[in-house]
């Protein structure tokens, strides 16, 4: 372990010494770490005499802690332009290929690089909070409360991991810091928006959130660490020569991985659709306990947002469950009109929360699909306080269209998790290029020959069988 | 010490290197020929572990490409097609680096970096900035940095390309010398001349396939017919009064001289010289007609077709 770490800090402690030679790099990183937390001192000190002259001191309060968290993160957004340099830039210039033929692992060079892109923005960015405190203790006495100092620690040290993981993910799919720069703005937008929010929450003074921004962005750099050492590795990182798009080689790999195994169509559907869903099993229990976990959530919500008396109307069921349900969009049961749009708004959902899960790893597609279950819980729990049973609630509105239509969704949170999955597991033979549009296409075969066979199906039972059994149920 | 059986490599709809099949024994030098984008980079860079094969197998140093890459890339010395070097490091600097990366001791590195500068004449050099050097300077630094942990296998690729004519010939010297009972090389070149100096062996590839491997001498004979020999007589002559054998061939001839192919040179000169020199004629010399390496590249490049693969010795 102390053998593979050591090597791992040469490779850091050559790329320091490197940057440090470099003006580019120093100059940059020394106005971030002097002169901007003498400026925001400066800035401070003239908002602080301002609001003093109105009456108004609790704006130079939440601006202080403000500009203590946007001094934090100027110097570490740096990294971001380092690390593309050290991992495209290497690889353009070269320079990786001695490199790779070192008896180095690919996870040492990795966390050499990571540490070597990291270290620097961070000492500057910890060294331009203690600028800016001295200044600002000294011009107006402020000083900061523990837990906010370690929060704008942690948040520094988080947005800093986010950016070079991040910058690791977008430099393995690239060959130049041209293209790599380019890419970039996947990493620059979110985090101006995330840098907006956070702002929001220090003006607002709810500093406790900022520990769900931590938690969320920890979450996050967890997640592109985890692609980044999936990536990179020689393979992808010198089997690439270009950055050229073969749509017509991607679309050979995901026809022949879509068609599988060839067999007569009975067969074939047992092999490739049926016998793919015994590969799923563990991706299916994870979504299993995911959303008897939202069925949770969902309840214990209903004692907070309570339906008011007589909205519900659990006795005259024939004109309708929810009064003004009309109003928000009508279901036509008992017609196709009915079945069709209740088929087209889960056929929606199902590309919708794919489409998510593709963007953010399965989680956010994986979010949005349990969310049914979160309001399933919810209703179940609103039943029991209008005194019905849960067990007839659930029988009545709940199991005639469900028994179909869960599996169903099960089987596409599986999905959602397997593509998200594919980006962080390394592979071996091929690229994660390939790799993620043969998960795509069987994505796009289990959908086709049995998710949207099953949703019909329980878009049938819900507009001719549920409402009947519903009926019988609590109508008498 | 370097074997591969059917070794094959695809990116996408490209097959880069196509059922290849090298036997390098300590001691031997292979001189892998090819045309750009032949396939031998790619061949380097899977014996080197870079990349991963798409079939076939390949042991280095005795130890299997897929198995143990990591004791393949402490067992080789890689002389890269592109130098990758750090312009702002010092050159000693930089091959303590990579000393440390091959787990040298201090003091072992110290030793060796300072007996290979001295070796390349780069001594004087050693504290200057690696961004100020010549492109010669840079191939002799490479050369330095992939012998620095003595490794039994050496593959080099293009060992004296962007080389004046002084350098190529002290880092040409400088291979001769790394040869050794315990030592494999591969040098990937288009240098013909310098692959004939150097290897004992001689692979040429074309579109991923080793089209033709075997000693020099014995690929001339294979691709270029039986030797060619040169007889230069005192007087000028005319060819219907020359005592030729049965059955010998005559390819062109002068007013003094005329060239003709022996199958078997032992069998067939001796007596050549003998039925000239009964008949009266004076034979000023008979030597074989150089026959150059690039004649045979050419040939095995350019009329050869992929289906058929010439392997001799």
């Amino acid at each position: 372990m102390w053998a593979d770490f050591r090597k791992a800090w040469v490779i850091t402690h050559r790329e320091i010494r490197d940057q440090f030679r470099d003006w580019r790099i120093i100059v940059p990183i020394m106005i971030l770490t002097v002169f901007f937390p003498a400026l925001m001192n400066f800035t401070a000190q003239q908002a602080v005499d301002f609001v003093a002259k109105y009456g108004a001191p609790v704006i130079a309060d939440r601006l202080i802690p403000f500009l203590l968290m946007v001094v934090g993160f100027f110097p570490i957004s740096v990294s971001l332009v380092i690390a593309l340099e050290s991992f495209v830039g290497e690889k353009e210039r070269r320079s990786i290929e001695p490199l790779l033929s070192s008896p180095l692992t690919d996870v040492q060079l990795y966390l050499g690089k990571l540490m070597a892109v990291i270290f620097p923005p961070l000492l500057a960015s910890f060294l331009g909070i203690l600028v800016y405190l001295i200044g600002v203790y000294r011009q107006v006495g402020w000083v900061p409360d523990t837990t906010l100092l370690i929060q704008v620690v942690a948040l520094a040290m988080v947005q800093s991991l986010v950016m070079v993981s991040g910058a690791v993910v977008v430099s393995s799919q690239t060959t130049s810091v041209r293209a790599a720069n380019l890419l970039a703005s996947f990493i620059i937008i979110p985090m101006a928006l995330l840098l907006v929010g956070e702002s929001m929450i220090m003006f607002w003074a709810r500093y406790q959130v900022l520990w769900w921004a931590i938690f969320g962005q920890a979450i996050i750099a967890w997640l592109l660490v985890r692609t980044g050492i999936a990536h990179f590795n020689r393979e992808e990182m010198l089997g690439r020569e270009l950055d050229t798009l073969n749509l017509s080689w991607a679309w050979r790999v995901f026809k022949k991985a879509f068609l599988g195994k060839k067999a007569p169509p009975l067969t074939w559907w047992r092999l490739n659709v049926w016998g793919i869903l015994a590969e799923l099993k563990w991706a299916v229990l994870l979504v299993l306990i995911v959303s008897v976990g939202a069925v949770l959530v969902g309840t214990t919500q209903a004692e907070i947002f309570t339906i008011p008396a007589g909205v519900l109307d659990w006795e005259n069921l024939e004109e309708g469950l929810v009064t003004g349900v009309e109003e928000v969009g009508p279901i036509h049961f008992f017609s196709v009109e009915g079945l069709g749009l209740i088929f087209y708004h889960n056929l929606r959902a199902v590309a919708l929360d794919s489409l998510l899960g593709i963007f953010s790893f399965g989680v956010m597609g994986l979010i949005a699909l349990i969310l049914p279950f979160g309001i399933i819980g919810y209703f179940t729990a609103v039943a029991v306080q209008n005194g019905l049973s849960p067990w007839a609630f659930l029988a009545g509105f709940i199991l005639p269209h469900g028994v179909v239509e869960i599996p169903a969704i099960l089987v596409t949170g599986a999905l959602i998790v397997r593509i998200g999955l594919t980006l962080v597991t390394p592979q071996k033979n091929i690229t994660i290029g390939e790799a993620w549009i043969r998960t795509l296409a069987e994505w796009a075969r289990l959908v086709v020959f049995l998710v949207v066979p099953l949703l019909l199906l329980a878009a049938f039972l819900e507009v001719y069988v549920t409402p009947r059994v519903a009926l019988a149920i609590f109508s008498g | 010490m370097i074997q591969t059986e059917n070794l094959s490599k695809y990116f996408k709809d490209l097959q880069a290197v196509d059922d290849v099949s090298l036997h390098v024994r300590a001691g031997e030098v292979l001189a892998l020929l090819g045309p750009n984008g032949a396939g031998k980079t790619t061949t380097v860079r899977l014996l080197t572990t870079v990349l991963r094969p798409s079939s076939g197998t390949a042991r280095v140093a005795g130890y299997d490409v897929i198995e143990n890459p990591a004791r393949v890339r402490a067992s080789v010395g890689v002389l890269t097609e592109d130098h990758g070097l750090y312009g702002r490091m010092q050159m000693e600097e930089y091959l303590d680096f990579f000393g440390q990366l091959y787990d040298m001791g201090s003091s072992e590195r110290l030793e060796r970096i300072g007996y290979l500068l001295e070796k390349f004449g780069l001594l004087e050099a050693r504290n200057r900035r690696i961004g100020k050097f010549s492109k010669g300077m840079r191939q002799k630094l490479s050369l330095a940095r992939s012998l620095l942990h003595s490794p039994p296998v050496l593959l080099l690729d293009e060992p004296t390309s962007a080389m004046d004519p002084a350098s190529a010939r002290l880092v040409r010297n400088a291979i001769k010398t790394l040869r050794s009972e315990d030592r494999a090389i591969i040098v990937c070149t288009h240098n013909l001349a310098e692959a004939e100096e150097l290897a004992d062996k001689i692979a040429i590839i074309r579109s991923g396939r080793i089209i033709a491997s075997g000693t020099a001498a014995e690929l001339k004979e294979q691709l270029l017919g039986p030797g060619e020999y040169q007889v230069q007589l005192a007087d000028p002559f005319d060819m219907q009064e020359l005592p030729l054998l049965t059955g010998l061939e005559v390819t062109a001839h002068g007013s003094t001289w005329f060239n003709f192919q022996a199958g078997s040179a032992r069998d067939t000169n001796p007596r050549i010289l003998q039925s000239l020199i009964s008949a009266g004629f004076q034979v000023v010399k008979l030597e074989e007609v150089q026959r150059s390496l690039e004649s045979v590249y050419l040939q095995a490049v350019n009329h050869t077709p992929l289906e058929e693969e010439i392997h001799v010795g």
